[in-house]
């Protein structure tokens, strides 16, 4: 039997979705240690006797794990608990140095929580509220590479290599509550909830948030009901799913599997599955039929998470403005276009555009010099923008020395690369490269007198009413006084000298 | 020279009529001529010693401001992590490992100028009474070289009583710095919880486990008591508050006025006759001295061994998943094509002990889902009911009294095969560690039927340690004037001791 299409898929089944996000907070040291937690450093050079589990050592909590975790709890809507625990998850794996995960099990720091999320569709933009069950704190494991065997997996190879500088890194996971009715939005629909949830933490700077080095990693439950029933059906937690499209596209690709099977008669086996980048298809991985038990105990070295009222009050007071709304707000104030503002924040300078502007350049003007120029030139240095030594306040000066007639456009660019070079603010690289617009009538007349002369022909022509011509002259102009001019005011003047003022 | 206390030693060091490297030498010496039959030691590092002798006698020389028992030798019990040196828990699991670290325990003792002896040995993991479950060998007791020395940690204990060490550093998870110290006719003190770091002592049970002090005088145990104790950032759940003052309280032993509690509980019935005998003469002693004696009642404390029994096997059971072969210590049944599953299993079998095992197993089936409840989830409201019956005792007396253990030094070998007779030797210390309150045992004289040594243990509320020292300090001056010696010079001569 063919595969059924995605249109057959929906006619007939209903997917209810479960996401589990994982997120490793940019903290300076580990959840439990002091050890540094740079990503891509010498394996094994950022341990400790604690995060590698030597006899005798003892985990202490790292407060500003707590601190990024109520943040991220509150701009979810969250409830904090006045009173949550460490929990030992207890199960062997040798890329785990305790074989135990410090974690939360029963009492989570924030619980009942809900993230609205927008998509556009046929009918127009629809918005889904996705609820969120709990948020809790815990660390990471190291990493395994097993090498030898055909799968890349531990069992059948030759040997395994062990990397515990991720052991210990604090990892927030937040789950969303069982997501029915999204009906055929459902692939849209996650993508849209990780996306803004990728948003949320960054506007919070409490993560990285780059899926594609796994500080965000997304695990998707996936089952189909038919259409109208209430009863729920068996689901599968897709893993390693490590961009927005692979959301997209695993989910999609996990309803399309389950109907297969359930349209013929068959049934979904409840197992973790691993995404495949390469196909989108997902694998089979561990089975969880036979649930594991991990003897969850509340961890005696540590002591309960108990936050202050008023720290969580001074805590949602620092929270910055939801990224979605922002983004809206931003949109209808300046009055961008849809691809614009895509634009911008592909390019991640919205930040940067909305500080230029607050510094009083104009929202056009500022955007466009940071879209423009200044993007091509991190582009060509292969540096992010917010790298390069320009700042807001330079863009914000630049603008209002073109408004005021001191600069061109054209001027302003090689300021621009002034800035960049390291010479200083505009005003002091205008004053170094002895900048300036040519307002000295005589000095254009002098130069329109001789475009004039060394191209009569095209002369004769402004001369006889002919007014396009007079674009060869005026560049001609402005080559001559090697762009200084003010190309309206050298306009004005040749063609009152042709007699067509 | 090592038969004198602690502070006489210190004393000699700081008038110059000795200096540390002679005094370890002799301390040296002594193990070498005696611990062939104790087996106190697991591992002595002598050249580490002499060295560190060495250095505060310089330090001495020219003229530093030295912390009272710089100079002093001592014996730490293999449970700690000590940098370089072989520290083991008494585990074949751990054989040969070095610690790249030192426990904050042993940081406190090499910054306060303590000469550390060498490593002693223990229960394997602290899991046993009588440090027969030792992956080394058992420890004898120097009073009767075919009993036990008690535990877990009866190498510590036996060293001092055997005068290899005028001091030694212990840990108690349900009586294995009392109880030892009970059989071996010296002072032994468990903390208060949290008092003194657990940073760097290779956990058994995490919410009991506790180091503490063993010395052969209640001022000898203080002064090191305020070495080891203090707050430390890398524990979580150590106290931050400052460390009770027990030296000065061991100088100024009173009891006039003070309320002593007998919890009625702890006493009588299962009770050697002798160790009944002393204890009850001991009363009298401390009521003659002004203090007033009344009864408690704990009721809960009838359920406080089961309790023990399912936490601190649940938490250990936890706690030694790390020994996994994949890091550090023994690694067996590595051969071709084996995997890290099995290779943790055969590590785990060869290199734990039958009672480690026991405890693990227990403490995975109380853990596991569906039993949890009714096992470890009971136990932690047993405990909330012992800490309230000690709670409403304490404010009826100021400090509570029992024997130590039910029994004196019991032959080796004798409780090996009957675990629970075993564990019932620990009924009248588990409830402290339960409580996470602070508990001593003093020697309390001989019992009539067989010349050996019986304590006598103090119990006071969290961070009051120093009313331990105060009340013990009192009783241990009353008793030494009854017998006229210290009760270790009723001891039998060991072979070729100095």
């Amino acid at each position: 039997m063919a595969l059924p299409t995605y249109e057959e898929v929906i006619a007939k089944w209903d997917p209810v979705l479960g996401l589990e996000v994982h997120v490793e907070l940019n903290t300076h040291s580990k959840m439990f240690c002091s050890c540094a937690t740079e990503f891509g450093a010498e394996p094994n050079t950022q341990t400790c006797p604690v995060c590698l589990a030597l006899p005798g050592a003892l985990p202490v909590v790292n407060e500003k794990a707590i601190e990024s975790t109520i943040l991220i709890g509150l701009a979810l809507n969250c409830k904090i608990a006045p009173y949550s625990r460490f929990a030992r998850k207890n199960y062997f794996y040798p890329d785990m140095p305790k074989n135990f995960q410090i974690s939360q099990y029963d009492e989570p720091i924030c619980f009942d929580g809900y993230v609205d999320v927008e998509i556009e569709t046929e009918e127009g933009p629809k918005q889904f509220r996705i609820e969120i069950e709990r948020v809790h704190m815990e660390e990471d494991t190291g990493k395994s590479l097993h090498v030898g065997g055909a799968t890349g997996r531990i069992h059948g190879a030759d040997y395994s290599l062990l990397d515990y500088n991720r052991a210990g890194i604090p990892l927030v996971e937040i789950v969303t509550k069982i997501v029915p009715g999204t009906g055929k939005y459902a692939p849209e629909v996650a993508k849209a909830y990780v996306a803004e949830l990728r948003d949320i933490l960054r506007g919070l700077k409490v993560s990285d948030v780059k899926m594609e080095q796994g500080s965000l990693r997304c695990d998707a439950n996936v089952s189909l009901k038919p259409i109208g029933s209430d009863v729920l059906g068996t689901r599968s937690e897709t893993k390693n799913v490590n961009s927005l499209r692979s959301v997209e596209r695993a989910i999609r690709g996990e309803m399309i599997r389950h109907a297969e099977l359930l349209n013929e008669g068959k049934k979904v086996k409840q197992e973790t599955r691993h995404f495949q980048e390469d196909t989108g298809l997902t694998r089979s991985g561990r089975s969880k039929e036979q649930a594991e038990d991990y003897r969850y105990f509340p961890d005696p070295d540590l002591v309960p998470v108990t936050p202050a009222a008023a720290w969580i009050e001074e805590l949602r007071a620092t929270l910055p403005e939801r990224p979605s709304l922002r983004r809206k707000r931003i949109k209808e104030e300046w009055n961008v276009p849809d691809k614009e503002m895509e634009a911008m924040i592909n390019a991640d300078v919205l930040d940067i555009v909305e500080t230029t502007v607050l510094l009083g350049a104009d929202p056009t003007k500022a955007r466009t010099w940071w879209l423009g120029e200044i993007s091509r030139i991190a582009n060509d240095q292969n540096v992010a923008v917010a790298d390069l030594s320009i700042t807001p306040a330079h863009v914000a000066e630049l603008v209002a020395l073109v408004a005021a007639g001191e600069l061109t456009d054209k001027l302003a660019r090689q300021v621009v690369e002034g800035v960049i070079a390291g010479e200083g603010k505009p005003s002091e690289v205008v004053a170094k490269r002895g900048i300036k617009v040519v307002n000295d009538d005589g000095a254009l007349m002098a130069a329109i007198e001789k475009v004039c002369a060394e191209q009569a022909e095209t002369a004769e022509k402004v001369r006889g009413g002919h007014l396009p011509a007079a674009g060869a002259l005026i560049g001609a102009v402005m080559k001559e006084t090697k762009g200084q001019a003010d190309a309206a005011r050298v306009r004005e003047l040749l063609l009152g000298h042709l007699g067509q003022a | 020279m090592i038969r004198q206390s602690a502070a006489q030693m210190a004393a000699a060091l700081s008038e110059g009529s000795t200096t540390s490297v002679e005094l370890t030498q002799a301390h040296l010496d002594q193990i070498a001529a005696v611990d062939n039959n104790v087996k106190a030691f697991l591992h002595v590092d002598a050249e580490g010693a002499l060295a560190q002798a060495k250095s505060v006698d310089a330090q001495r020389k020219s003229g530093e401001k030295l912390s009272p028992l710089a100079g002093i030798p001592l014996a730490l019990k293999d449970v700690l992590a000590q940098r370089g040196v072989p520290t083991t828990a008494g585990s074949k699991i751990l054989q040969g490992w070095r610690p790249p670290y030192d426990s904050t325990v042993v940081t406190k003792l090499k910054d306060a100028g303590l000469v550390i002896l060498g490593k002693t040995n223990m229960d394997e993991f602290a899991m046993g009474s009588s440090t027969e479950n030792s992956g080394y060998g058992p420890t004898f007791n120097p009073w009767d070289l075919t009993r036990t020395p008690g535990g877990s940690s009866g190498g510590s204990a036996a060293a001092v009583s055997a005068f290899q060490a005028p001091l030694a550093v212990g840990s108690d998870t349900g009586g294995s710095i009392r109880q030892p110290a009970a059989l071996t006719g010296i002072v032994g003190v468990r903390p208060t919880y949290g008092a003194v770091s657990r940073f760097g002592l290779i956990a058994y049970s995490s919410s009991l486990d506790q180091a503490g002090p063993f010395g052969r005088t209640v001022l000898d145990t203080a002064l090191l008591h305020e070495v080891m104790a203090g707050h430390d950032p890398k524990d979580a759940t150590s106290i931050n508050a400052p460390v009770p003052a027990v030296v000065a309280a061991a100088k100024s032993g009173d009891v006039k006025g003070m309320k002593i509690g007998v919890i009625k509980q702890l006493q009588g019935e299962g009770y050697q006759k002798g160790v009944q005998a002393r204890f009850d003469e001991s009363l009298q002693v401390l009521a003659s001295l002004g203090a007033e004696i009344v009864e408690v009642d704990c009721p809960n404390f009838e359920y406080a061994l089961a309790a023990y029994y399912l936490i601190a096997p649940s938490e250990c059971s936890s706690n030694l998943a790390r020994f996994d072969a994949m890091r550090y210590g023994l690694r067996t049944g590595d051969i071709d094509g084996a995997s890290a599953e099995a290779v943790m299993s055969a590590t785990r079998d060869a290199g734990f002990g039958r009672e480690v095992k026991r405890r693990i197993i227990l403490g995975t089936y109380a853990l596991s889902s569906g039993y949890y409840d009714a096992y470890y989830g009971s136990a932690q409201k047993i405990r909330t009911l012992i800490i309230q019956d000690y709670a409403k005792a304490f404010t009826q007396a100021d400090v509570l009294v029992s024997p130590t253990a039910p029994t004196t030094a019991y032959k080796i070998g004798e409780k090996v095969d009957d675990p629970m007779a075993m564990y019932l030797g620990d009924v009248a210390t588990i409830p402290v560690n339960l409580a996470g309150i602070c508990g001593m045992s003093l020697p309390a004289g001989l019992a009539d039927e067989d010349n050996l040594p019986v304590g006598f243990q103090i119990m006071a509320p969290a961070m009051q340690d120093q009313r331990l020292y105060q009340a013990g300090a009192a009783l241990e001056a009353a008793l030494l004037s009854q017998w006229g010696a210290p009760i270790l010079s009723k001891a039998p001569a060991l072979a070729g001791s100095k």
